[in-house]
Order: structure tokens, then sequence, then C-alpha cells
């Protein structure tokens, strides 16, 4: 085993995969404040990105991401229903359901694009989906394989 | 060229124990732009913001990155201190190192990476960011109150006397909601009816107050300072401006043997009816299911003896559009139904009452004239079983909290029936006495001591009822350690106190939140225990959490005040999130128009000199936009950005996580 | 046709005989073929659970293995104890990886976890679903009965399944179906007195003399019972209760399964009707 093997062979072994989560201000946010203040433990895999609303979402800031070297996707916003800017949820949920079509097209698996719905009353929910996301993509492995540089976790 | 400070702080322990703050420092230090970058134990208190200010006026800041708790404790804390510096509040950002990563995160080394990431990201949008200037939008110095309860009227009453208007919507025929109901109230035992008719009465008379009864919020649009709020006046029948309250036409109605609920189905009501003889407005509503003429056509007896023809069979649902500035909600609670507990009966053993139930037995006003009978025959019962706790702290087939006023309302039904029922014997199953509050204690006390209530600490495993009518209630002495079997007259549950059915879909509307048990949440569970999440909507009463009549009286009057100090200023400062339209780009295409939820962007023409239409484009407009940014993803030519959420802003952070 | 897996346990043969007699005649008349599981052992009831937890687990294991191996999916329990607990091992080993393992060294066996245990309750509903229903050509002519469920057959929240622990009515459907009424009662989950029946009999008097006095006075005319146990307490204590000056009593105790042969117009002697100690053959003059 020549030494560059040996090296890649440990780095896959410690991929710790790098999730990018665009959270909205007002229920997800606010759940992952409630997930600090009970003093829930989640995995350190994930860089929250505050907007106000989910509706806010560009599809651009989510192919950004994965270009940037995210291993997966996270949006989350209001459960239907309860958003804070009455309907802004459903234009992300429409959008995403539109994206992840274009995105197996561009060769990202819309499986790495997670959506989901956190309220800011749930605090044990936001810990258990980071935990789950990150457990999943851990079993995946990296975005891109074939980019060595994708292997490194969070620096 | 950026000049940007990084202040990081410990927060005593809570950030330092688990995230290496000078490393953080450090990095910070390092990254372009950044011409200051210190830590320090606690940020928010005074030398620690006077470190910020120091530091903008001798660094000549252009930008400031606090690097502490979430921004939703102490941003307006970081940001006042930079406009006190005299560096405009939105060029300062916070990282959540604290409730986003010291507290949810073990590994030093992992936080301490996660924490510099955090920086960075802010670090590289505060350069980006621009000053802006709040906007000013006006206060409409009218308050709405959801709920005609004990609540709802002071809440009405004290806005009104501190010389606003309000309206008062009530979904029931009549003001007065649960405390109408009540005989009479602890630990003083005044009668109920007493105290509250006199306050039913002045908000009713009150010049500041509009009083909706049978009607109900149906849409809640707007923001703080101005919403407007679509109430639907359900149809009466009656009309209330002719009515003189006279009672001829109840007294010759047909349909009599209609459930009352106000009597808790104790007593029957005419399909024509107040709900109680002192209901304010004393007017008579028409039950249409139960209404002979308007389910099968015929009848019309109310409207033959009507002296004043205020009888209307054409009438239909209403609705209404008020503009208001501020919301107090006091929609109160019910009853948890006790049919879930089959060992109870289930619901189906007529002598096995709930909590109101007796009230309505014991009150002078209601169908036993004050007189505790029991329901299935009539008689006087010599043994009455009080049970508490029944559906409270009962994860599993319940509620898991403590519904809180239940020891105290069971120690005055025991207290009431032995003043009516000498003889008799009243046995109380409980499982902890909470009796917490002023008198409270020593009410309890008195239950035992002056009026011999027995009280047994443990559950009732079983209550059925013997062939010959006696009640079997079988439960534990868990002091005694002894099984008892008690033979009753009448057993009455202490049922869980829930929140109002419904309650949901107003939170829905009114944009605010619920907890699990679908009480309201309150901002803060300690410091503002009486706003909500959103601006403007305040809470009163059971709809929060289970409360007495003090309690909901004290929080009415709290939200009153805030409804109050929202109306001295006559314009509110707003956060200037707002989307803003590139007219030289946009092509009116008008995706955003359809796309906003507030109908903020409207088409607007630009004309030349002489007048004449050039383009058409879309404009927002500040005062309606709430800076949600949904106009933004839609806008295909990139003509719209968000303040303070611009693309760029956005962008950059992705960016800076590669 | 349909097979069952069949475990009779200890009390069919035994005490409760007339429980096996009655169930292999209607599975005759439903169709359905029952058939035992092969080397079975004790289900564990009554004690081993009290004094030993893996004893409690390895023992219905064991028998859970064995019906797997034999290809049987699907196993009765007639017995309310052995199907308690039964029953309660497939939850407890559904729930953890760790048990299953331990299981296995104990055992030596193998159980992937496919076998659903029915109670005689769930049994009766299979039968009827199975075309049982149309066989029911004889009903009782409105037999006022009360049915009885005691401890097993009501409680366990994740064992019991389909009514309610406290208001049971699981048995309602099977019982109208043979032409019964049903009486309300309020005795239908409480305590026979179990397994006291020999240690402490005065317990068991006190108890079972309290269920059948509820019984009577709601106007029954036999108790129903889907419990080899609580048959046992009510039908042979009885005389026991008389004699400790209570009562007196005189109420026919019978099986679910009886009931439904009745109907199905099996001869009481095949439903072991003749063998109760309380006489039971009078039920059978109201059957049509």
């Amino acid at each position: 085993m020549t030494q560059a093997e040996a090296k890649s062979t440990e780095s896959a072994e410690a991929f710790e995969p790098r999730i990018v989560a665009f959270v909205c201000n007002w229920c997800t946010y606010a759940g992952a404040d409630l997930t600090g203040t009970s003093r829930i433990q989640y995995a350190a895999n994930v860089r929250i990105i505050k907007l106000p609303c989910t509706g806010r979402i560009d599809p651009l800031f989510i192919l950004k991401a994965f270009e940037g070297g995210a291993d997966a996707v996270l949006v989350s916003g209001c459960h239907p229903g309860d958003c804070h800017y009455t309907s802004g949820n459903y234009h992300a949920r429409r959008r995403w359901t539109l994206l992840r079509n274009l995105l197996a097209f561009t060769g990202i698996d819309p499986r790495r694009l997670f959506f989901s719905w956190v309220s800011a009353a749930e605090g044990q929910k936001f810990a258990d989906l980071i935990n789950d996301i990150t457990g999943t993509v851990r079993d995946a492995g990296p975005f891109d394989p074939t980019n060595p540089a994708r292997r490194q976790p969070w620096t | 060229m950026a000049r940007v400070g990084v202040f990081i702080c410990h927060c005593g322990e809570n950030i330092g124990r688990t995230v290496d703050c000078p490393a953080v420092t450090e990095a910070a230090a390092r990254l372009p732009g950044v011409v200051e970058s210190v830590d320090y134990k606690y940020m928010c208190s005074d030398p620690g913001q006077q470190m910020i200010k120091d530091a903008i006026k001798e660094k000549k800041l252009s930008g400031v990155v606090v690097a502490a708790c979430s921004p939703r404790m102490h941003e307006p804390t970081f940001r006042r201190a930079a406009a006190e510096a005299g560096l405009n509040p939105f060029l300062l950002e916070m990282a959540n190192l604290r409730e986003h990563c010291s507290w949810v995160h073990e590994d030093r080394g992992e936080a301490t990476a996660k924490a510099i990431d955090l920086v960075r990201i802010m670090v590289e949008k505060v350069k980006r960011n621009a000053k802006l200037h709040p906007i000013r939008v006006p206060v409409e110095p009218t308050a709405l109150v959801i709920g005609g309860g004990i609540a709802g009227i002071q809440a009405a009453l004290d806005i009104a006397d501190g010389g606003k208007k309000v309206v008062l919507v009530e979904r029931s025929p009549s003001l007065g909601g649960h405390m109408a109901r009540l005989s009479e109230t602890f630990p003083t035992l005044d009668c109920s009816q007493c105290i509250l008719t006199p306050r039913m009465v002045e908000v009713a008379a009150h010049p500041n107050v509009t009083i909706m009864t049978y009607a109900e919020v149906a849409k809640v649009d707007g923001f703080v300072g101005n919403f407007e709020v679509t109430i639907r006046q359900k149809a009466r029948y009656v009309d209330p401006a002719t009515c003189t309250g006279c009672g001829t036409c109840y007294q010759k109605c047909p349909s009599k043997k209609i459930p009352s609920e106000f009597d808790a189905g104790l007593a029957n009501r005419t399909a024509i009816y107040t709900p109680f003889p002192q209901a304010v407005p004393n007017k008579p509503v028409i039950d249409a299911q139960h209404c002979l003429m308007l389910t099968e056509g015929k009848c019309g007896v109310c409207a033959k003896v009507c002296p004043t023809g205020a009888i209307n069979f054409e009438d239909t649902d209403r609705e209404v559009t008020v503009k208001v500035g501020a919301i107090v909600v006091a929609t109160g609670f019910e009853l948890w139904d006790h049919s879930a507990y089959g060992e109870y009966g289930a619901g189906k053993i007529e002598d096995v009452i709930d909590g109101f139930q007796f009230e309505r037995l014991a009150s002078a006003g209601g169908p036993t004239g004050g007189e505790i009978r029991r329901p299935s025959d009539g008689k006087i019962p010599k043994t009455v079983v009080f049970i508490q706790c029944c559906g409270s702290r009962d994860e599993k087939r319940g509620v898991p909290y403590c519904s809180k006023i239940c020891c105290m309302y069971t120690a005055k039904h025991a207290i009431l029936y032995r003043h009516k029922v000498h003889d008799g014997r009243a046995i109380v199953f409980y499982m902890d006495v909470r009796a917490g509050g002023k008198g409270y204690d020593e009410f309890v006390r008195r239950a035992i001591e002056a009026d011999g209530a027995e009280y047994v600490r443990g559950r009732v495993s079983r209550v059925y009822r013997r062939a010959d009518g006696k009640l079997i209630v079988r439960g534990a002495d868990t002091l005694a350690g002894q099984a008892v079997t008690i033979e009753a007259d009448l057993v009455v549950l202490a049922d869980a106190i829930v929140p109002r059915t419904g309650g949901n879909e107003l939170a829905q509307m009114l944009g605010i939140a619920y907890d699990t048990n679908g009480f309201y949440s309150e901002a803060h569970p300690k410091l503002r225990p009486v706003e909500t999440a959103t601006a403007g909507v305040f809470l009163a009463g059971a709809c929060q959490s289970p409360k007495d009549i003090p309690d909901s009286v004290a929080q009415a009057s709290a939200a009153a005040a805030k409804a109050l100090g929202l109306f001295s200023q006559p314009e509110l400062e707003r956060e200037p999130i707002v989307a803003r339209v590139n007219e030289e780009m946009c092509v009116h295409c008008r995706a955003c128009i359809k796309a906003c939820p507030y109908g903020a962007i409207e088409d607007y023409d630009i004309k030349d000199r002489k007048g004449n239409v050039v383009r058409t484009v879309a404009r927002v407009n500040e005062g309606v936009c709430q800076g949600c940014g949904t106009c933004v993803a839609v806008c295909r030519s990139g003509s719209i950005d968000l303040d303070g959420f611009t693309d760029e802003q956005i962008l950059v952070q992705i960016a800076t996580l590669e | 046709m349909t097979t069952i897996g069949y475990y009779p346990g200890c009390s069919l043969h035994g005490t409760g005989r007339e429980l096996d007699m009655s169930i292999k005649a209607l599975a005759e008349v439903a169709g359905v073929e029952l058939k035992e599981i092969e080397d079975w052992n004790c289900c564990g009831a009554s004690a081993a659970h009290n004094l030993n937890h893996d004893l409690a687990v390895a023992l219905p294991y064991r028998n859970l293995a064995l019906a797997e191996e034999q290809g049987l999916s699907e196993i009765l329990a007639p017995c309310a104890a052995c199907f308690s607990r039964m029953k309660g091992t497939t939850v407890r080993l559904a729930r953890s990886a760790e048990l299953v393992e331990k299981m296995r060294g104990i055992t030596e066996r193998e159980f992937k976890g496919t076998v659903r245990i029915l109670s005689i309750i769930e049994f009766a509903g299979r039968l009827l679903d199975e075309g049982l229903a149309e066989k029911l050509t004889s009903p009782l002519d409105g037999l006022k009965v009360a049915p009885y469920y005691g401890c097993l057959l009501a409680r366990g929240e994740e064992i019991v399944e389909g009514y309610d622990a406290e208001q049971p009515n699981g048995m309602d459907a099977a019982l109208r179906a043979a032409g019964c009424e049903i009486v309300p009662w309020n005795f239908a989950v409480e305590c026979c007195g179990g397994g006291f029946s020999m240690s402490m009999t005065d317990a068991v008097v006190d108890l079972s003399n309290a269920i059948l006095t509820d019984a009577e006075q709601a106007g029954a005319e036999a108790i129903v019972t889907g419990c080899p146990m609580c048959h046992s307490n009510l039908d042979m204590r009885q005389r026991t209760i008389n004699e400790a000056g209570l009562g007196p009593h005189d109420l026919p105790i019978v099986y679910l399964s009886e009931i439904l042969g009745l109907a199905a117009g099996i001869e009481p002697e095949r439903l072991g009707l003749d063998r109760h100690f309380v006489d039971a053959m009078r039920v059978v003059e109201r059957s049509a």
C-alpha cells in the first residue's frame, strides 16, 4: 500500500459530512435555539445559514452549496400553515419539488437534499434531524468521491 | 476597504467551556478585513459593550461581528450599543456560538472549528451589509380582544379605561365565559355571578367598547399596529336593535328539550334562548340546528309573539372587517373529556359528573336552585366522592401537566357540599394537594378541619354503578396502605383543563405558536409571559396555561398594559428588512406580485416629462412589505433584492463555507 | 384450507379440557386446520416471570422458534396466560436485538420474529371471517351473558390489541353473532383470584364471589370467559363460595368457544359442556 493509498483509506474512514442548512428565522432557527437551551447534543457537522423565510431560498443557493463542497443540504422552515409570512414555506416546498428533478439532471443525488419542518417548539426534532442526516450522509459517503479535497471534514 | 471588529464572548463558562475562545479570536484576527479581534468574559455586560463602542470609535470600524449567544437574545442590545457609538446598527451581526454551538456539542475541537466557521461567515456577510434605517409605520389605536370570559372582559375594560377603543369578540351568545357558571369562588367563597355580572354590564356599557357576541374571528391579516381582522357575525335571527329582551319568545318556544350548554347538560333550554338570565347582551339568539322554523319550515311562534317584530328568519352570517393595532387572545379553556377513563364509567354513568356540573348544582341560579341533587333521580346524595387529577398528570391517557386549579375547586366543592348537606360525607381522593396561592392552603385546611372533608391520598381504580343505584368507588388509601371501597351517591371528577377546541386554527390565523398540549406559547416563559412570538398579539387567561380567576385577571391587565404601551406611540419603528426593486432591470413579468403574500408589490408606471407611460415596473410598498423574500427567489431577472438578506450576502456565506 | 398453529399449554390438557375440545370442534366446523407445535414446552406462566426473567422469555422463545421452524406463521394460544406470555415475548423480542441474541444463546435456536400469537378472542374473529359466521345455524335465543375478560385478556397495552382495557368489547361481535344478548355489567376486568386458587383459596372466594354477584345482579344467565384459570375459579369454586355462606350462586361459566360451538350446532358433549361443575347444559336448551 502506498502512502497515498493509506491516506485515502484513512480519510475515507474519517469521513465527516459537511451539511449546509438553510433555515428560516422564525421556526427552525428558533427551534435550533431551543435545542441549545435544552442542551440537547447533536452532530457538529452542520452550518446554519439564516434567512427570513424558506421562501427566500433561491435554488441557486442550494446548487452553490453543493458546488462549494457540501455533502448534503437541509432546507427547514415552519410547518405548513404556520409560516410567519403566511405562505413562504409553501413556495419553498413547491420549488423544492421541482429542484429535486433538476438536481438529478445535474448529477447530484437528490437524496442529498433534505427538507423538513421544525417549529420553534421542536428542539428535540432539530437534534434528531441533524443526527439522522449526518448518519445517512456518513453512510452514503462524500458528495464527490473523485475530488479528494471534498473528503475533508469541516476545518 | 472593510474594517471589521470581531468580539468573542465566553458567556462566563457557557461558551468558553466547550469553545476555545482565544483560538477563535486568533483565527478571526487573521481574516481579511478584520482589524480588531478580542474575547471577553461577558460581552453583554457594560464593560463588554463599552469595548465594542470604544473599538468602533478608535478603530473606525465599518462592521461588527459579536460572536456570543443567539441573536434572538442580545442582537437588540448590541445593535443599540453600536448605534450609540455612531455605527449604523444594521452593520452589526451576531454569530451564534452558544445555542447553536457550545450548548449542543461536547467535543472541544469540533465546537471550536464550528465556531470559527460561524464567525467567518458573519465577517464576510457584515462586509456586505448596507446601512439601513428603521421604517416607521402608523399604529391603529384599537384593540381586538378575542374571548368574553373574565380575562377578555378585564383586558377590554383596562384598555377602554386607558382611553383606547376595543372590539370584544365572543363566540357564544353572551359574555361571561366559565366564570358566569361558577357558584362561589375560592378561597373567599364570593358569589361568582355577584362579582362578575357588574363587570359584564360595565364593559357592555363602556363607550370605548364594541361588543360582538355570537361571533368568531375568521381571518387575520396585517401586522403589529395594522392588523385587519375579519369577524364572522353568526346569524342571530333576532335583531338586537329592536329586541327589548322581554323574554316572551323563549317562554313560548315549543322546542324545550335542548341540553343547556350553560348548565352543562343538567337542564334544558329552548331553541330561541339566552344562555342565562344575566346574559350580556340580554337578547336571545335562535339555535338554527334546533329551531323548527329553520329546520322544518313550520312553527314561527316566536315571531308571532314578539311584540317588536325583532325575529328575522332570513338572517344570515355576516362578515365584518375591523382595523386594529393589537390583539389580546383570551379564548380560555374547556374540560378534558373523561370518557377516555373507562374505569370511571367512560362518561356513561349519570351520577359521575364533572366540576362544572357540580358548580351548576351548587349555584343558586342553577337547575336545582342550589340544592345538591344528583342527576339520575334528583335525590340529595349522602356520600359524595371527589376524584382529583382526572386526566391531569397522566401522560398515557390524559395530559402530562397539572391543571393547577382542581385542588382548590375540589376543596371548595367539598366545603359547599358540607354547608348544604350537613349529614353528608365529602370524600376527596387526591395525588398531592397543590394549594400554592394567597390563602389557598388555609382554605384546604379549612375544608378538612372546619368542614370535615375526608381527604384520602390515593387513586381511584374503578367507579361502577351497582344494581341498587349506589356508585361503588374502589381505590387505594396509600397513607394507610389499604384498599378502600366506598358506597357513594355522587362522584365528581376534577377533569383536566385543556385549551378550547379550535384553538389551533385560531393560532394559525394569528401566526402564534402553541405547545404540544395546545396552550398558546408566550414569547418567553419568564420574562415575556404575556407577549407572543408575533408582535402585537398578547395572551390573557387560561388559553396560555391553566389559571384561576386572579391569575387570569392579572394576566389580562398585563396584556392590556402591553396593548396600551403599543398605542402610546403614534408610529412604530420596524426593522427595515424589506424588498427593493431595481427598476432599471425589472422586466415587469409580475411574478413577484403574484408571489407576495402581503400584496405589498404593485405596478408602477414610469413616465416621461410629458406624463406618458414609458414603462411599467414592480414597486414594493415599504409599509406593507414584511421582508420574507419570497419575491426575490421568484424574480427571473434578478431585479429584486432583500435588504439585510441580499443575494450577495447569502452567496458569500455559502462560498465562505467551502 | 387455512392452517393455524396450536399451542394448548398445560391447562388445556388439564382443567381446561372443555376449552381444548370446543376449540378443536369449532375449527373443524369452520374448516380451519389446527396444527399443534411439535415438542412444545411450558410457556412459563404463573411462576417464571417472578423468579427468573431470562427463563420467562426463554421458555416462550423456544416455542416460538419451534413454530417458526415448523412453518407456522400464526399460533393460537387459547389459554389467556399462555397468550399473554407468548405475545409478550414477541413484543419484547421485537424491541431488543440484544434480547434476541441472548435467547438464541440460551435455547440454541433461531427465531426471526415471523410468528404472530392469537388470543381466543382474535381466533374467534378469524373463524367468523373464514366462514363460521354463515355456519351459525343454531343461534342462542337471546341468552343473556356477561362477557368476562379478567386480567390477561384485557391488560398489557401492546399485548391485547383492538379494545379498551377498562371497557373491553372484544367478545361482543362473536357473542352477538351467536345470538347472545350482552348485559352491561361492572366486573368484566376484575380479578378472579387467578393463581391463588390453591394457595389462598379465601381470597379467590371473595373475589370470585363479587364477580358472580355483579353478573347475577346485571341479569346474566351465564358468564362467558376465555381463560381456563378464570373458568376454574368461577366454576369450580362456586360451591366453595356457597359453602362459605356467600351467594348462593348458580351461574354457568362457559367458554367463548363453547358458545360459538353451540350456535354452530355442535353436540354439547363434543364441546365439553357436560364436564362443568356448575351445570352448563341448561344453556344448550337456549340454542335453536
